[in-house]
């Protein structure tokens, strides 16, 4: 890790991923795609913020939602799970496999977090999605299916249940005091504790890209045309 | 001994701190394509940051996903589409990236005007802030999708930082039925191994059915791997993808062309490499799919019929399946030819090639859309390969039969523009994903080759396009 890990004050970008303890809230649906994570009449804002309003916006409002409309003016659906009253203000969520399939947009974790999720637990994800998270400081957490059904069962049962997560310990503990340890990347782990911006990390190397590049220049110079 | 994945992975290795699986990695970037809808917020935080490109001239712009497909000298109707459009257009201008602005005539969709420009080449790393990117590995290009922090890193760093994937091979033996396609090889692909059986892997695409492919059915082949999860599909260089590139605008040129083909012929992997995993079809096998869910495994053939939840054990599974039919308004065990249409829809960076257009164009000649049809679209993926159909007199035989004839774009596939499915309409279309509200809220979208949608345009419901017999006008 000794090149990674200058931590810097340069360097920092994202909000330390710090404890997280909080509400959790189960969708219990598989291929879960970045359309129903956020539709794509919302990818249109040049910016990075506000889209958590419209997270899940079909199957979270009954009415039609366009970029510019006031959220608290529209019809909620009730049936909808993040609706619902015992999970309201939720920081995690639960998900079945292969959450965040679909279209690379970050406006999905964007919208996640911006609405108030730190940390998403599937049995899988997508690809990009979950490269994407990691970029954001939003967590997503791999565990096995037998653990997560325990889980969702778990929420269903208890209403107010909460789960803590420690990044750097790699635990999450269940409201019994439970202990299940989850992995995470080495890299990915240090530069979420630290909220480390790995550009700047990057840059620390850019000698060694300009002396890859030029040899590069000279190997393939139609590359370079 | 190594697969085409390690070597193209090898040859663009920056840095790495271990050979741990897993671990990260720089990897260098030759080409950054870049569209409206996922760079503002990059350009912005590098701005923000005082950082600039690293290498300009290795970025190619256009504006895809929001551009209308009619009316374009009244530029942009929607105030907020115009904007991200606007946006591209300042970024680029300010920083001197090479950008096919709304009407220059080589704008179209980007995954299809990087291959058609020659700015992807054989043996190059290409990213975009788009997941369709797969398709360049046709090209035998380690291709793939990024989200928006990621555009900022390869735009400020020239490199992106990622892990190695596993490798998986698909291997398709033997020869397609008449009216089988490289759209139906994919979708008979994910319905073997799942929207999630390529996840962790980079897909390379051999057999002598992939062999015998045109270009663009690869890239049709290659643009559908991240639907299986892959972020990467490739193939091999042979003669044909050779053919493709020469004289292309981007392409090298003289000494150039000469060493720079040497190198191609490089770029496949060995006869011993080992793959982590293999997966092997059998070409005379696949039939025309159709898919009938909102998943692209929820397919099946167009003999098949509509699955019935009742005999799906696994429970998670029959939700699925369920909440699925209840979307997209269908019985259990419907036969798929019974299904009737109200939308067509030919475009998206899946099929809108040349070759696309002329497969489709072959089976509409002389015949009409069905009169059920409410609306039967074309929309090319770039200006060229509308003018080029133009020049075949294809444009003269959609319109003759119903079709309306559109500029390039993203259109229908994701419904950013004006065309889009309304709530309950149901739509055979040859792009690439059938989510709920995809093509618009509450649409229905059915996901198809360009031969067999322009089938159900004729039929009005599917059909087998083998076995479409409406009479032909002379």
């Amino acid at each position: 890790m000794k090149h990674w890990s200058v931590p810097h004050s340069k360097y920092l970008i994202m909000d330390k991923f710090q404890i997280v303890t909080g509400i959790v809230v189960p969708l219990d649906r598989a291929n879960v795609d970045t359309d129903a994570i956020i539709p794509k009449q919302f990818l249109k804002s040049i910016k990075r913020t506000g889209f958590g309003q419209n997270l899940f916006d079909e199957w979270r409002y009954l009415d039609h939602g366009e970029p510019g409309m006031d959220a608290s003016q529209r019809q909620l659906n009730p049936d909808f799970v993040l609706n619902q009253p015992r999970y309201q203000s939720a920081r995690i969520l639960l998900a079945r496999d292969n959450f965040g399939c679909g279209s690379s947009r970050e406006h999905a974790p964007w919208a996640l977090q911006d609405y108030g999720f730190k940390v998403i637990i599937a049995p899988s994800f997508a690809d990009i999605f979950f490269n994407n998270c990691f970029k954001i400081g939003l967590l997503p957490i791999v565990l096995n299916g037998n653990i997560l059904d325990q889980l969702f069962r778990e929420v269903n049962e208890t209403e107010g249940y909460t789960l803590t997560v420690d990044l750097q310990e790699q635990v999450l503990t269940t409201p019994a005091g439970e202990r299940v340890e989850f992995s995470v990347d080495t890299f990915r782990k240090h530069c979420l504790l630290n909220g480390l911006d790995d550009i700047g990390l990057t840059l620390q190397h850019a000698d060694k890209i300009r002396e890859f590049e030029q040899k590069r220049r000279k190997q393939q110079p139609w590359l370079f045309v | 001994m190594q697969t085409l994945y390690d070597k193209l992975w090898d040859q663009h290795l920056v840095h790495t701190e271990s050979n741990a699986p897993d671990s990260m990695a720089l990897l260098y970037i030759d080409r950054h394509l870049v569209h409206e809808v996922t760079s503002p917020q990059a350009f912005e935080s590098l701005k923000l940051a005082g950082r600039k490109p690293w290498r300009v001239n290795s970025i190619l712009a256009v504006a895809d996903h929001n551009v209308p497909t009619s009316g374009r000298d009244f530029g942009i109707n929607d105030p907020v589409s115009r904007l991200q459009v606007d946006t591209l257009d300042k970024n680029c201008d300010e920083l001197g990236i090479t950008e096919f602005k709304m009407r220059d005539v080589r704008q179209g969709i980007v995954h299809v005007i990087g291959p058609e420009q020659g700015a992807t080449l054989p043996g190059m790393t290409v990213v975009c802030g788009d997941s369709h990117t797969s398709t360049h590995g046709a090209f035998a290009c380690l291709a793939f999708g990024i989200g928006t922090s990621e555009v900022e890193h390869v735009l400020a760093t020239q490199c992106l930082l990622t892990s190695k994937s596993k490798t998986m091979r698909i291997a398709v033996e033997g020869k397609l039925g008449l009216g089988v396609t490289a759209k139906d090889i994919a979708l008979a692909i994910i319905g073997r191994i799942g929207t999630a059986g390529g996840t962790g892997y980079a897909i390379e695409f051999t057999g002598d059915a992939i062999r015998s492919l045109s270009m663009e059915g690869r890239m049709t082949l290659c643009n559908m791997a991240i639907e299986a999860g892959a972020r990467a599909g490739m193939i091999a260089v042979d003669d044909t993808t050779i053919e493709y590139i020469k004289g292309r605008p981007f392409a090298p040129q003289g000494g150039l062309w000469e060493q720079a083909v040497a190198y191609w012929r490089t770029l496949h992997s060995d006869t011993d490499a080992v793959f982590d995993k293999t997966v092997s079809l059998e070409a005379a096998g696949i039939r025309p799919q159709v898919t009938w869910g909102t998943s692209p495994e929820m397919v099946t053939t167009i003999d098949g019929c509509v699955p019935d939840p009742a005999g799906v054990t696994d429970q998670g599974k029959r939700q699925n399946i369920e909440q699925a039919l209840k979307y997209m308004g269908l019985q259990p065990n419907t036969p798929i030819q019974s299904i009737a249409l109200d939308k067509i829809f030919i475009g998206s960076c899946t099929n809108s090639r040349i070759e696309d257009l002329r497969a489709a164009a072959k089976v509409i000649k002389g015949r009409r859309v069905a009169s059920t049809i409410k609306l039967a679209l074309v929309v090319p993926g770039s200006g060229l390969v509308k003018q080029q159909a133009e020049q075949e007199g294809l444009d003269k035989i959609f319109t003759a039969a119903g079709f309306e004839w559109r500029e390039p774009g993203c259109s229908m596939c994701l419904a950013m523009n004006d065309d889009r499915l309304s709530k309950g309409e149901r739509c055979a279309s040859t792009s690439n994903r059938n989510f709920e509200g995809r093509q618009g809220p509450g649409g229905r979208t059915h996901l198809v080759s360009p031969v067999m949608a322009a089938a159900a345009a004729v039929a009005g419901h599917f059909v087998d396009v083998n076995e479409l017999d409406a009479p032909r006008m002379p």
